[in-house]
């Protein structure tokens, strides 16, 4: 084929939107535009890398700010909830073996994520909007650094990402609660209980003999237990933003509620509380159900000490409702005990719990060796990697000794935030993206080998590398969330800037070799509706 | 009281012999997994052990700093120490407002910097010439931010914001404004 066949069609033609199922178009979009938003989320972050090196004409400190408010999100809600949202919508129903409760659902939260994050985004790059995702009250509703119109349409694109979600974890639970036409009736209480983990009692402390048979598998339960913070964080997001919108629409209609009491503390500790259900919750659970599937998949063989690996979610949803306090260990307000007990103990229970992940998934590869060295398993090694460093530099953080001189620096962001959301998390998903890609697509061949292991490696060394630097930076005392105009730290900036354009290749030539094996056309083709009127994950077999 | 420079080294250290051991060890690991070898099942022994491994890693580290980093029992017990210099300073519109005496203390000193904001969140961190940081806490508006610190090298210092209070606060910083003394 010749090139231009190969960009409009895909490679050797083999990929055909048209024989794509409802189901299969839905996983899809999701991915296709998370995908996008990643490369969006690169691009503002690579901006950022290169402003913390020189100034760039026409960015100044106001847009600088106003990027790194939105790139977070983008990141999160734009890239991660999409292609995550896709990947369970598309594998609950294929573990549970029925259908999706309601693909129309499912595309509403596609339209609604994806609609939202541009909103919030546009709302940043046009108004400066920059409370950054932290919203320190009362910086959120001050007027005098920021539009409140500005203000309004970022939230309202927030609100938008907010309801898509909520949809999203209503077809996961009605999902594995229904009973589809046609087929045995099914307890949803007790299938929810199972999910969600509040049976684990009956598996392990009852006799061998009495023990029931857990409902769902364990991949459903990870999904499940996940889907639980996802819908808790929407909760708490939802309430802060009206909050904020209501100081908003007040202040647009010349009613300011400036002098109204809020406190900023407690307002804190709420906010923390809801948000940090992402970054120390549904992210780890996600996560860490998505390597048990991935290794049980790769290897063909029973997970290591899969009754273990249950409890070990349950107890990490349990854990990531009572750990916000690590994030208010430099507020000399906040009360002793919260500090140690939730701030440091409870907290150091997720070098437990995603310890155990990371070694049951290692196990379980190693229970099958030698196994060949496909992508999936690359990227799942890179993605078990990422954690297996960034887990640890968060729990050095949450300790109320070495916060006092690590808070708010490059620390937390690079070896922490960064190599956990671009190593860990990414590569995770990644390892999915390469193991689904011929499931959800008929069978459409990779394009190119060499790209896919240059993506790889430009993608780890590039993660790895900027986390480091940035971290060497922060025990240096640079700190995040601010320019440097002096050059104090331009070695480490530079070295993290090098690994940041290492990303932003590695990204592209992912790109090139989705579009290459694809085509345009093929892409395209996704987001039209689908011929085929079925339920069905997959098309029939001809 | 140990200087914050020397807890850091140390965490340098230990933490980049981690992180090579975690990288040099998924490098073995993906090697093996690819290569010809006995598969078999790993014991249940073995879980235990990691569990516990585990364990005493998480728990360890803060009883580790806990007894060994002096600042830790200071901040948590401030209220019954007598601090040898009070500082009391404002933070409103993007301004830290210091007393009008320059701020001036001895080595070994108990230093207490009150900081109260009068409007957003900010906060206040202390730096020494080369830009690391000597300590900082958060200002939140509406509620007594104390950090009590004992200062162990002269040297003049400068304050810094450390929280994020929007564009018009990211270069809060007032230089060579406390002066320690042998």
């Amino acid at each position: 084929m010749s090139f231009k066949d190969t960009f409009l069609n895909g490679e050797q033609g083999i990929f055909k939107p048209d024989s794509l199922t409802p189901m299969q178009k839905l996983a899809l979009r999701f991915v296709v535009v998370g995908v996008l938003y990643y490369g969006l989320a690169t691009i503002e972050g690579m901006l950022m890398r290169v402003i913390e090196i020189t100034p760039i004409p026409g960015f100044d400190a106001e847009h600088f700010f106003a990027i790194m408010t939105a790139h977070p999100l983008v990141g999160i809600f734009g890239a991660s909830y999409s292609i995550v949202f896709g990947a369970f919508l598309f594998l609950l129903p294929f573990l549970m073996e029925k259908p999706l409760w309601s693909i129309k659902v499912g595309n509403w939260s596609f339209v609604l994520v994806a609609v939202g994050t541009l909103v919030f985004w546009g709302a940043a790059f046009v108004s400066h909007y920059a409370p950054l995702y932290t919203l320190y009250w009362p910086l959120p509703a001050d007027f005098s650094q920021f539009s409140p119109v500005g203000g309004a349409v970022f939230i309202l694109g927030i609100a938008l990402v907010m309801v898509g979600t909520l949809l999203f974890v209503l077809n996961i639970f009605m999902t594995i609660g229904y009973t589809p036409e046609g087929a045995e009736k099914v307890n949803p209480k007790a299938m929810l209980a199972s999910a969600t983990g509040f049976s684990w009692k009956e598996s392990i402390f009852r006799k061998k003999s009495k023990r029931r048979e857990h409902l769902v598998s364990l991949p459903v339960a990870a999904i499940a237990r996940g889907t639980v913070d996802t819908a808790l964080n929407a909760l708490i997001l939802t309430f802060t933003g009206v909050l904020i919108l209501v100081y908003m629409v007040a202040e647009i209609f010349g009613h300011s509620l400036k002098d109204t009491a809020i406190d900023a503390l407690l307002y804190k500790n709420w906010y923390w509380w809801g948000l940090d259900l992402i970054a120390d919750g549904l992210v780890l659970i996600f996560v860490a159900g998505t390597w048990y599937l991935l290794a049980t998949l790769i290897t063909g063989k029973d997970l290591y000490m899969a009754k273990w690996a249950r409890l070990a979610l349950w107890v990490e949803m349990v854990v990531s409702w009572t750990v916000w306090s690590h994030h208010l260990l430099a507020d000399q307000a906040q009360p002793a005990i919260l500090k140690i007990v939730s701030g440091e103990f409870v907290t150091a229970f997720e070098l437990i719990t995603q310890g155990l992940a990371f070694f049951i998934t290692l196990i379980t590869l190693w229970s099958a060796r030698p196994l060949k060295m496909t992508n999936a398993l690359k990227f799942l090694l890179g993605g078990l990697l990422g954690f297996g460093l960034a887990v640890p530099a968060g729990i050095i953080q949450a300790d109320i000794g070495l916060n006092r001189i690590l808070h708010n620096t490059q620390w937390i962001i690079g070896p922490h935030v960064h190599v956990a959301i671009l190593v860990g998390l990414t590569m995770t998903l990644y390892s999915a993206f390469y193991y689904l890609l011929p499931i959800l697509t008929n069978g459409a061949k990779l394009y190119s080998q060499k790209l896919a292991n240059i993506h790889f490696w430009a993608h780890l060394i590039g993660g790895v590398g900027m986390g480091a630097f940035m971290g060497m930076a922060g025990l240096k005392g640079m700190l995040r969330r601010t320019i440097y105009y002096e050059g104090e730290y331009n070695i480490y900036m530079i070295l993290a800037g090098v690994c940041g354009a290492l990303l932003l290749f590695a990204f592209l030539a992912f790109l090139y070799n989705v579009i290459m094996t694809l085509g345009v056309n093929g892409l395209i083709g996704i987001f039209m509706p689908s011929k085929l009127k079925t339920k069905d994950l997959l098309p029939p077999e001809k | 009281m140990v200087d914050s420079t020397v807890v850091l080294n140390g965490q340098t250290i230990a933490y980049t012999i981690y992180a090579i051991v975690v990288l040099l060890f998924m490098a073995w690991f993906a090697v093996k997994i690819t290569s010809n070898g006995k598969a078999g099942v790993l014991s249940d022994k073995l879980f235990a052990v990691l569990v516990t491994l585990l364990i005493i890693m998480g728990v360890s580290l803060h009883v580790a700093t806990s007894t060994t980093i002096p600042w830790v029992t200071i901040d948590l017990n401030r209220g019954d120490y007598t601090p040898d210099k009070v500082v009391n300073i404002t933070v409103e519109k993007h301004q830290f407002k210091l007393p009008e005496e320059q701020i001036t203390a001895k080595v070994g000193d108990l230093v207490l910097f009150d900081v109260t904001s009068e409007d957003l969140t900010y906060g206040f961190g202390v730096f020494r010439d080369d830009n690391t940081m000597v300590c900082q806490m958060q200002v939140v508006p509406g509620h007594r931010n104390d950090l009590l610190w004992k200062f162990e090298k002269p040297g003049k210092y400068t304050i810094r914001s450390t929280e994020y209070s929007g564009p018009a606060g990211h270069q809060m910083i007032l230089k060579d404004v406390i002066t320690i003394t042998e």
